[in-house]
């Protein structure tokens, strides 16, 4: 890695908002740009870039997966960490981009980003070794762990871990948690019959603990279980973990 | 028209073969070191197999017989078969001879076809040996042999397994590397871990579905019939 | 999302979404899963409490399976050669309708009317019992699931449990409906006698016996068969004939792989460390035996399998021992449950197996019936990749690609479909149309639209997502993020 600064960081990061979030949640896009900055790194976002072509990929649409996922590629070309607030995105960019690109004249530079691509929890508690303080009043969260963050980026232990240093947090397991939400991108609108049976458990679910609010790392399931609190009537509200750690800790 | 079956699909399969890639060895350290100390090998055994409901008996090499009498009374089976010209029938007719009343001793001296009715109908015990134990799975290994037949181990309402706790090995894999099974398998091999079964209602557990509702182990240490050279 | 989210044309040619709706609709069904998916999950998770033991224990199974794939034709043939040797005779057939007449066949040629079978998925592809009957002969399953799935004329609503997606009061009146002199009762283990009863008679008076088998020993010519009741002892052993039928992937090289793919498979099917039978069939009965078949035939299955294994990716598709822990885990099958797929394997699996046997043109949307939670995968002993099968048979299934083996490929291109994919490369292919999709939904986007195609089936349960003000791109720019 270039620019390593003192104790084997990173000095400098490009920053891969995803498209979820650049429509829908700019605020965790935000907010997961000023936790890295604060740390004392540059953090650069090309606004160049659109979508990781999960989409497309995911409903087997190679080709059209290839054309989206090919104009990114092009995007980072300096030898930094792309940090990405999304394990969904993360883990395309990770496991699908090398068989994506294999054979392809930039299949090298593919496999370079799929190489140094970071969820952003996962870049905060392995990379960074951060420690927070929290500065808010008491608050019941509980914690939704996205499919794709767990089993496509692997990412399960950091978000907690990056929790559990909230002194006034308190998280609420959430019961049947590795299941799937029910989001699944074209899923839930191809079968929204069985997306909709899954979501309104795990709306259920999320009520049940009683927390004022569920937190994950991914946009898609946050507009489908936030979607589906909020036509349940319930309290709890949706919120993007770098959102959620940026508020409690600001003012540092 | 078979044989045409069999090289068309031999000869797809034959074309689409990718070189020996994925061929490698396995690792088989995982279940190699799957070993228990001989001291603990049974009474793991046991604990398995009672929780898959089997029953326990101690008895020696001198008290088996009246044991197995005295649960068979309290069984109210009216008799229990056993191989024909086994050692274990020997034994027990030798020990049970000029009590009064008692199971009755039967013998399964003919072929099945001669022997289905009794078999089915009115047996209600049937008694054997066991090459060992494994400890890894709370499994008896039975094998069939012309002396004691498949069947015995299945049809009757209660299967008693004599079972000498010194044969008791460490789990299958050891067990099928042994030359007694690796040099050429027997025509019927079983492991036998508990009464016979079923889950298919609700998962809940009932016996008894189609084999043994009871199954006995009598454990004999140094064996039942020691001359067999246990 | 770029999809127009209808459904594409053909979905609705097996009906899987208007099954499933159905079933959904069933609280009595969607209890009976969760309650009996949520118990079987947590047996499973405690035999493999160990994580350690668990991925060596999966990596060799894997391996054990991928070694196999990798010398298919040869340990098929060095099967059949041992098998012989044992005298087990060994039948091929390409099709169930082959691999029928080839049953059927060693049934006439004994005289063989009345028949007793143990539990088989590959007699379930070959509709079997369907088959016997309308041929004249009497096949009784005699697993009770089985037993009472087919005495209600339904078929198995999952692999290893079939007859999960009833309950106790409906097999009490079915038995009481159907079964001569049986009392009626609710009790579990009243209705277990009552089956006991009816077949223990079965098995006396069988003339032969088929059953399936669980792996096939080429070094040995040896047979696994297991099971926790005893039909399947009772089926291979009673009767004088015995026919196993087996798929032609079930085979393994050696003994020693045997006991591993056991483990893994009874451990990730009920949660058990063993079922209560094992059984090693190596031959007929021998010369003094006095029970036993006198004939032990195997009827080896390709039906579509050989295509498969063309395929390299799919290939891996033949791993699979058949354990079931992919659909206990399935969040999709947990609340549809098996026969809303209206396949004989239900589940991720039957997601990856059913539309390569029947074709990607006619089955397409069982891919795409899976939001790639990829809880399937992370559970499956033998470490099939199954959501990335998912995703290559969505692209099979929509785009005929040249030399492509899959049955059916291409056949399910929809034009709208391909459209809405082409829109959303170009919208986000290049900066300059996404700075527009983007503007346009962070203006526009919290307008009210009507509720049609994509946004009604999204807000039926939940409500409409509302895009941002102003896109994270306007943000960072205001917050002079630098671009380079
Ligand atoms: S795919 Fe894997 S988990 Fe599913 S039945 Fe086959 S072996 Fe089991």
């Amino acid at each position: 890695m270039e620019e390593v600064g003192a104790n084997g960081r990173p000095g400098t990061v490009y920053f891969f908002g995803t498209c979820l979030v650049d429509l829908f949640f700019p605020e965790a896009g935000l907010a997961g740009i000023e936790l890295l900055r604060r740390e004392g790194l540059r953090v650069v976002y090309p606004q160049a870039q659109t979508c990781c072509g999960q989409p497309a990929f995911n409903c087997g649409y190679r080709d059209e997966a290839l054309s989206v996922a090919r104009a990114q590629v092009a995007l980072f070309p300096e030898p930094w960490p792309v940090v990405v607030p999304s394990g969904s995105c993360a883990g395309m960019i990770r496991t699908h981009y090398p068989e994506l690109f294999a054979g392809e004249p930039d299949e090298a530079a593919a496999r370079g980003l799929a190489g140094r691509v970071h969820e952003l929890t996962e870049f905060l508690v392995d990379v960074l070794h951060v420690s927070l303080v929290d500065r808010g009043e008491p608050v019941k969260v509980t914690w939704h762990a996205s499919c794709h963050a767990m089993r496509e980026a692997g990412v399960a232990a950091q978000p907690k871990a990056l929790l559990a240093q909230l002194a006034n947090v308190e998280l609420v397991p959430l019961g049947r948690e590795r299941e799937c939400c029910g989001f699944g991108g074209t899923f839930s609108v191809r079968e929204p019959e069985i997306s909709a049976a899954m979501v309104e458990d795990k709306a259920a679910d999320v009520a049940a603990t009683g927390a004022a609010l569920v937190l994950s790392g991914d946009g898609g399931c946050l507009l489908n279980v936030g979607g589906a609190l909020e036509r349940q009537g319930s309290r709890a509200r949706p919120r993007h973990v770098a959102e959620f750690l940026l508020e409690r800790t600001r003012g540092r | 028209m078979r044989e045409g079956a069999r090289e068309a699909i031999l000869g797809r399969l034959r074309a689409a073969r990718r070189g020996e890639d994925g061929a490698a060895p396995s690792d088989f350290a995982v279940v190699r070191e799957k070993r228990w100390p001989e001291a603990e090998r049974l009474p793991r055994l046991r604990r398995l197999m009672e929780a898959a409901h089997a029953e326990f008996l101690e008895a020696t090499g001198e008290s088996w017989p009246s044991a197995v009498r005295d649960l068979l009374v309290e069984a109210g089976a009216r008799n229990v078969m056993v191989g024909a010209g086994s050692a274990v029938e020997a034994r027990l007719a030798e020990a049970w001879s000029g009590l009064p009343g008692g199971p009755e001793l039967l013998r399964y001296d003919r072929p099945v076809e001669e022997l289905k009715g009794v078999l089915f109908g009115s047996v209600d015990a049937g008694l054997t040996t066991c090459e060992g134990g494994l400890a890894e799975t709370g499994s008896l290994v039975v094998v069939p042999t012309p002396e004691e037949p498949r069947l015995l181990s299945l049809v009757p309402p209660i299967h008693l397994v004599l079972l000498d706790p010194a044969t008791v090995r460490d789990g299958l894999w050891q067990l099928l590397a042994e030359p007694r099974f690796a040099n050429g398998m027997p025509p019927n091999a079983l492991l036998i871990s508990g009464p016979s079964k079923t889950a298919d209602i609700e998962q809940t557990l009932a016996y008894g579905v189609h084999g043994p509702k009871r199954l006995v182990v009598v454990v004999v240490p140094g064996g039942a019939t020691p001359s067999r050279g246990s | 999302m770029g999809a127009d989210g209808a459904p594409p044309p053909g979905a609705g040619a097996h009906g899987f979404r208007a099954r499933a709706t159905a079933a959904l609709g069933d609280p009595q069904v969607r209890a009976n899963f969760r309650r009996a998916m949520d118990g079987l999950m947590a047996k499973r998770a405690a035999l493999f409490a160990d994580p350690a033991e668990w991925r060596a224990m999966r990596a060799l199974g894997a391996s054990i399976r991928a070694r196999t794939l990798a010398r298919l034709p040869e340990l098929l043939e060095r099967l059949e050669e041992r098998c012989r040797a044992n005298g087990i005779e060994v039948h091929w057939a390409e099709t169930t309708a082959e691999a029928n007449e080839v049953v059927l066949d060693l049934l006439r040629a004994r005289g063989a009317t009345r028949v007793v079978k143990g539990k088989s998925m590959v007699s379930e592809e070959m509709h079997l019992n369907d088959f016997l009957e309308a041929h004249g002969v009497e096949s009784l399953e005699s697993d009770l699931g089985e037993y009472v799935i087919q005495l209600d004329g339904e078929t198995p609503s999952h692999i290893i449990m079939p007859a999960i997606h009833k309950d106790r009061q409906q097999i009490a009146r079915l038995f009481g409906r159907k079964i001569r002199d049986a009392a009626y009762s609710e009790d579990v283990d009243e209705l277990t006698a009552t089956a006991r009863r009816v077949l223990r008679r079965k098995f006396e008076e069988a003339d032969a016996g088929i059953s399936g088998v669980n792996c096939a020993v080429a070094e040995t010519g040896t047979l696994v068969l297991i099971e926790n009741e005893g039909n399947g002892r009772m089926s291979t052993h009673v009767p004088p004939l015995h026919v196993a039928l087996m798929g032609l992937e079930k085979v393994v090289e050696r003994l020693e792989d045997v006991p591993p793919l056991l483990s893994l498979l009874t451990r990730s099917a009920t949660g058990q460390l063993v079922t209560t039978y094992v059984n090693m069939i190596s031959g007929p009965r021998s010369p003094g035996e006095k029970d036993g078949p006198r004939e032990v035939h195997l009827v080896v299955l390709d039906n579509g399998r050989s295509r498969i294994y063309e395929d390299e990716e799919l290939a891996v598709t033949l791993r699979c021992i058949r354990c079931g822990a992919c659909m206990n885990h399935c969040p999709v099958y947990t609340r549809v449950g098996g026969h809303a797929y209206d396949a004989v394997y239900p589940g991720p699996i039957g997601k990856v197996l059913t539309p390569q046997m029947e074709g990607v043109d006619r089955r397409h949307e069982l891919p795409h019936a899976s939001s790639l939670c990829g809880a399937c995968a992370e559970v499956c002993p033998v470490e099939i990749p199954i959501t990335r099968l998912l995703v290559r048979l969505r692209a099979e299934a929509s785009t005929r690609r040249v030399g492509s083996t899959v049955l059916g490929a291409g056949g399910a291109r929809s034009g709208g479909e391909a459209l809405s994919w082409r829109l959303w490369k170009r919208a986000f292919g290049s900066p300059g149309a996404y700075r527009l999709v983007s503007w346009l939904a962070t203006r526009l986007g919290r307008l009210p639209v009507p509720r049609l195609g994509p946004l009604r089936a999204w807000t039926s349960v939940r409500t409409a997502p509302r895009p941002a003000r102003r896109s994270l791109h306007e943000l960072a720019r205001e917050k002079g993020v630098p671009d380079a």
